[in-house]
């Protein structure tokens, strides 16, 4: 568990920043926000690379910054795992003496993972003796996951580690990443601005907005919210958990969500595979009766639970219930009024098994078997 | 003309060698502390700080010969206890064309181990804290390593500079032959003796092939660093 409270106004351009959440003992927080919000801010405060004129940062039981309480450790004595966006390895070390850099420095009776375990689970046994320079950006940012987690810390920190990444290594790291989220028993805190990021790996989200935390709370419930600035984005939707439990004689793949199934086009692994599908509200559209002849392949029962205006002047948002699922289905306001829609009505959902175009990736998704063979690109699913 | 230097030369050569290692050796750590004060220190007085390494480069070395003489003679402030307490002379011995040279030189070595030390992306340091490491251990696991082409070169040119020093030297420690008589001493006696033409000739060749190897050879040296700290 980590708690943390921060203030603080820069002295030029007046932008401040106020925030306070915590993050659980386990699993990834995602601070979301466009850019400047002042989330990375927040990381660099919590490394104690910042200091905040007023703060409190407990972080595994211990207080490493308390501005009242005159407590502010310097960050060699924070143990914060940091991530960096451009990976920081050292230049002159090889790729293990960097691994062993935090690892030599850690407590003697910090618990964690060995040094064998973190470079098998990372996959970068083959790259021990190289130079940073050596080493492609997806490599690299495997390598700085390692030493941060070999440093035995309380929390790991990751200020956007895929962002200077392409989109071939992003996808490439992303596994990996799930991976460490899934082995550290750790609370990850994770800043992105990507929201397929916050889709595929966070169970935690922090909304941040001009230096404020507009929402937070666990991601399907945030992702569901209509009132929140993530409704105004063209990928607004909810999340689904889903569970692979089988495949069409047609190729396509069949996700049990709570309440129902869904077809994809998708192919994220074998039956039991988990994984969360991000069901965009512009990709689903409604019926009154059951429709017949359609290419649709999703065509799932449920009841209109509420109706509420979009930012947009003439689109609203449906809030469906199907099963012990929410939908949201984003229409016109002339739909409402043509098909009279009202809360209480019996629908049809529809969506296309074409859509779900996120790679995501949850608990137990097996790894693509060249990036643990070493190779670099992981093609585009 | 023959090319064959005789003993007395040779020494010359010799001892203008041991000087120029004497002085690197002996400014080294001051040069990277001031350097890093330069570079990192906030503190009233780091411009005056910064006026007083450079004051070598501009005033005559005549000049800085006076003050040495002044400041380390046998009666001067330093130079008296030196002398009294623990014997140790540095008006007109080997020792004292060191620290002339050392003096001279210094502001090129800081010069260029700072540059070397703004260079270090003060990133890899923040990680290093991050890491657990505290001030000197970064410093020496860090910061030190990834500023060693600053150093390396400061050091190269200090030494090839050193190796000609002539003015700060001639004034404090004189031009005693074998004990304080450098290469440019002993050019400077031959060029002041009838029939010395050749002599002088001959170790101005020898001033002109170190000074090129030396400038060669930090090159080489610096590339082959850059590569190993992977910047090109």
């Amino acid at each position: 568990m980590a708690e943390i409270a921060l203030r603080h106004r820069f002295p030029d351009g007046g932008f401040s920043l106020d925030v306070a959440f915590s993050a659980p003992a386990q699993g990834v927080t995602a601070l979301f926000g466009p850019s400047g919000c002042g989330k990375s801010t927040v990381l660099a405060a919590v490394a104690g690379l910042l200091r905040p004129q007023q703060g409190r940062v407990v972080l595994g039981g211990a207080t490493v910054l308390d501005t009242r309480a005159g407590i502010d450790l310097p960050p060699e004595r924070r143990r914060c795992g940091v991530v960096f966006q451009d990976a920081r390895l050292f230049p002159h070390l090889s790729v293990e003496t960097n691994l062993r850099y935090g690892l030599r420095r850690a407590p003697r009776d910090a618990q964690g993972p060995g040094f064998a375990e973190v470079v098998d689970l990372l996959g970068i046994g083959h790259l021990l003796d190289r130079r940073p320079a050596r080493l492609s950006g997806g490599e690299r940012q495997r390598v700085a996951l390692g030493r941060a987690l070999l440093s035995r810390p309380h929390i790991l920190l990751m200020d956007e580690p895929l962002a200077a990444l392409d989109a071939a290594r992003r996808t490439e790291v992303l596994p990996f990443l799930a991976r460490l989220r899934d082995a550290a028993r750790l609370p990850i805190l994770y800043v992105t601005h990507a929201l397929e990021e916050v889709d595929a790996l966070a169970d935690h989200l922090v909304l941040l907005e001009s230096g404020r935390v507009l929402a937070e709370g666990p991601v399907g419930a945030l992702a569901a919210r209509t009132d929140l600035p993530l409704a105004a984005r063209r990928d607004a939707g909810v999340l689904l958990d889903c569970i692979v439990s089988g495949a069409t004689e047609g190729g396509l793949t069949r996700l049990d969500f709570p309440g129902g199934a869904l077809l994809t086009t998708l192919h994220p692994g074998p039956a039991g595979t988990r994984l969360r599908v991000r069901v965009r509200a512009r990709d689903v559209a409604v019926a009154v009766e059951e429709p017949r002849g359609l290419s649709t392949q999703n065509i799932l029962k449920g009841i209109v639970a509420d109706i509420q205006p979009a930012a947009e002047g003439p689109e609203v948002f449906l809030r469906l219930a199907v099963g012990r699922s929410d939908l949201l289905a984003r229409i016109t306001r002339d739909s409402v009024e043509r098909l009279s829609l009202h809360p209480g009505m019996a629908i049809w959902a529809l969506v296309k098994a074409v859509t779900f175009d996120h790679r995501t990736v949850a608990e137990g998704a097996p790894l693509h078997p060249t990036a643990a063979g070493g190779s670099d690109a992981l093609p585009d699913s | 003309m023959s090319f064959a230097l005789s003993p007395e030369e040779w020494t010359a050569v010799r001892l203008s060698l041991d000087v120029a290692a004497r002085s690197v050796l002996t400014s080294l750590v001051p040069a990277i502390a001031i350097a890093w004060l330069l570079a990192r220190g906030r503190f009233p007085g780091r411009m005056l700080l910064d006026a007083l390494v450079h004051l070598p480069l501009v005033v005559p070395p005549v000049v800085v010969g006076w003050g040495l003489l002044m400041l380390f003679g046998v009666r001067g402030p330093i130079g008296g206890p030196l002398n009294d307490w623990f014997g140790i002379r540095l008006v007109f011995t080997t020792d004292g064309a060191a620290l002339a040279t050392a003096v001279m030189s210094f502001p090129l070595i800081v010069r260029a181990v700072r540059l070397g030390l703004e260079g270090v992306d003060p990133g890899f340091e923040a990680a290093a804290r991050t890491l657990g490491a505290g001030p000197i251990d970064r410093f020496v696991t860090v910061t030190l390593p990834l500023m060693s082409p600053g150093i390396l070169a400061g050091a190269v040119t200090a030494f090839a500079a050193g190796l000609g020093e002539f003015g700060a030297v001639i004034t404090f420690a004189s031009n005693i032959p074998g004990e304080t008589q450098t290469l440019p001493l002993a050019i400077y006696s031959a060029t002041q003796t009838p029939g010395g033409e050749a002599i002088a000739g001959r170790l101005a060749a020898i001033s002109f092939t170190l000074a090129i190897a030396l400038l060669l050879l930090a090159e080489l040296v610096a590339r082959r660093m850059h590569r190993l700290l992977g910047r090109g």
